[in-house]
């Protein structure tokens, strides 16, 4: 049986991680990850064909942190937030300093004329590093949809 | 149906992106007339009873490897009552057979069975000159080019090679030159009539001004080579543009000379942009399209097929194949995915096509009746040296209007 004060700082993570999202504080989202982090937008679907390809990816902070340069100052889109919903997470122990966790996940986006819709749906799956505080070694997020309306620009 | 303005190529009126008249005539003029439409990559068809759904314009499609391993493509639509023939996006299969009433088909797309045909003991069933085979789903002309497979339900259409013709075909065999591997695919939804994505990959002109994440980031010198060919036709088009240097250290280079200036924006992992001059003459993107719906992609290592699927007169999916070479080490592979990055829904150089061409269709709500005004490079249709022309929209539209006869 996992401690329970573990499962309540993972899901202290996840939330803190959706609501700098969700409050527009883009720039505080690399640093939810370690120095190497992974960070994987993929598809149900291509990885069920077994398929590499992302929607979008890292492989360490400063990539992160040039996607979230390059939204603030180099791509233009219609302003735009998400609501993220996150629920049923489950955590496994992988050794006494890492975990692995799978969560579900809703999108909601809401346009600037007040436009909302189901955005994405999906599961995140993660390896968190517990000490010297927990940080998302790897966070895969598998879409259920092979879809994307229009663009996805800020990170899910 | 509506008349053209009188400025010819140069004028284009908004109602031809809202008119669902348009959109219908389109379908049976345009997609299922004398074009040829992508379908998928040979990939995607390993072996034999190997197959498929897809689309040509409305229409919905299976193609299909046959036991004895020929391509075929068919409508996706049963001689009975219509139903979708084959439900799964892809797969492999014995024989196609209809849910409803379980007609059957072969890989050929032809009617093998139908069920209690001559009834049960002698009851019910069919008359014995019924001949229901007469509606069987219309077969496509099949033509691959270089591990691409092309469809159309015309007989008068030219061969494939000849449709693309000699100004844009040397360009796409550039790209293809060994046998594809898929990296995978997803859908980007363009709120927007498919037209207006078309004339977006077809205008060199807008890309260093909407995308702006080359030049906020000085990886592109304003004065990088390139060019547009333009088929005879105006149908077709690929632009092109070469790498600063060559060599591989083009962007070094380039991050040394604007070291000096106010360069308030820099990359902190470049590895993203390094591409391996892989084809050897030192383009590092090119974009080619098929009338009407298609686009060859070579954005630095990132290779992808992007197939136009209109979904009413405000709507298109973009389905992207990103694709490699099958003999791709893992390094190609590693960088092509890295690459990827830059195009798709999320990517760095293609997110805001989406936008642009949304903002469009809101702005001319309002007055199907008025034009854009395209007039960059003058009226010609033809291959330009320069990519600030719109030459190759006019080349659409040229090839639009013959299609529609309007």
């Amino acid at each position: 049986m996992l401690d329970f004060s573990i499962q309540r700082k993972i899901e202290d993570l996840h939330a803190r991680y959706c609501h700098a999202l969700d409050d527009d504080r883009l720039e505080e989202w690399p640093d939810f990850f370690i120095e190497n982090g992974v960070y994987r937008i993929a598809t149900a679907e291509n990885e069920a064909r077994g398929l590499p390809l992302p929607v979008l990816s890292c492989d360490s902070r400063a990539m992160m942190r040039d996607r979230i340069q390059s939204l603030r100052h180099a791509n233009i889109y219609e302003p735009q937030r998400y609501r993220h919903m996150v629920s049923s997470v489950l955590i496994k122990e992988i050794d006494k300093t890492r975990v692995e966790s799978v969560a579900n996940f809703l999108v909601i986006r809401i346009m600037q004329d007040g436009g909302t819709t189901t955005f994405a749906s999906g599961k995140y799956l993660d390896r968190i590093v517990l000490t010297p505080e927990p940080k998302y070694e790897e966070r895969v997020v598998v879409c259920d949809s092979r879809r994307f309306d229009t663009l996805l620009a800020i990170p899910l | 149906m509506r008349a053209w303005p009188a400025e010819g190529a140069t004028r284009v009126p908004y109602w031809v992106y809202q008119d669902p008249e348009v959109y219908e005539r389109e379908q049976s003029r345009i997609w299922r007339g004398r074009t040829w439409n992508y379908l998928c990559l040979e990939a995607e068809l390993p072996e034999p009873q190997s197959f498929v759904t897809t689309f040509v314009g409305d229409m919905p499609v299976v193609v299909s490897r046959s036991p004895d391993n020929v391509l075929h493509a068919f409508e996706n639509r049963c001689a009975h009552r219509g139903a979708l023939i084959c439900m799964q996006p892809r797969g492999k299969t014995e024989r196609f057979a209809c849910i409803y009433h379980n007609w059957t088909y072969d890989h050929a797309g032809n009617l093998t069975s139908v069920a209690f045909r001559r009834g049960i003991a002698g009851k019910g069933g069919m008359s014995a000159d019924a001949n229901p085979e007469a509606n069987a789903p219309r077969k496509l002309r099949i033509a691959t080019l270089n591990g691409l497979v092309f469809g159309t339900l015309s007989a008068e259409v030219p061969a494939l090679e000849d449709y693309i013709g000699p100004e844009v075909l040397p360009r796409m065999k550039r790209v293809l030159r060994k046998p594809l591997k898929v990296l995978g695919a997803y859908t980007q939804v363009l709120p927007c009539n498919w037209k207006l994505y078309m004339d977006n990959v077809k205008d060199s002109y807008h890309a260093s001004l909407l995308h702006l994440f080359f030049t906020r980031f000085r990886i592109n010198r304003l004065t990088q080579a390139g060019g547009v060919f333009v088929s005879a036709d105006g149908a077709h088009h690929c632009a092109y543009t070469r790498m600063v240097e060559d060599k591989g250290d083009a962007y070094e280079k380039d991050g040394m000379r604007s070291a000096g200036t106010e360069n308030k924006f820099s990359l902190e992992k470049p590895e993203i942009l390094q591409q391996v001059d892989e084809l050897g003459d030192a383009v590092s993107i090119q974009i080619a399209s098929l009338f009407p719906g298609f686009v060859l992609q070579q954005i630095r290592n990132s290779l992808a097929a992007r197939q136009v699927v209109p979904k009413g007169t405000d709507r298109t999916e973009l389905h992207w194949t990103l694709f490699g070479f099958a003999d791709d080490d893992e390094a190609m592979t590693r960088r092509r995915l890295l690459q990827s990055n830059l195009v798709g829904p999320a990517g760095y150089i293609s997110m805001e096509d989406g936008v642009a061409t949304d903002f469009v269709r809101r702005g001319v709500l309002g007055a199907p009746d008025r034009a854009s005004f395209i007039e960059m490079g003058g009226s010609a249709v033809a291959t330009s040296e320069s990519r600030i022309t719109e030459t190759a929209v006019r080349g659409l539209w040229q090839a639009w209007r013959s299609h529609m006869d309007l």
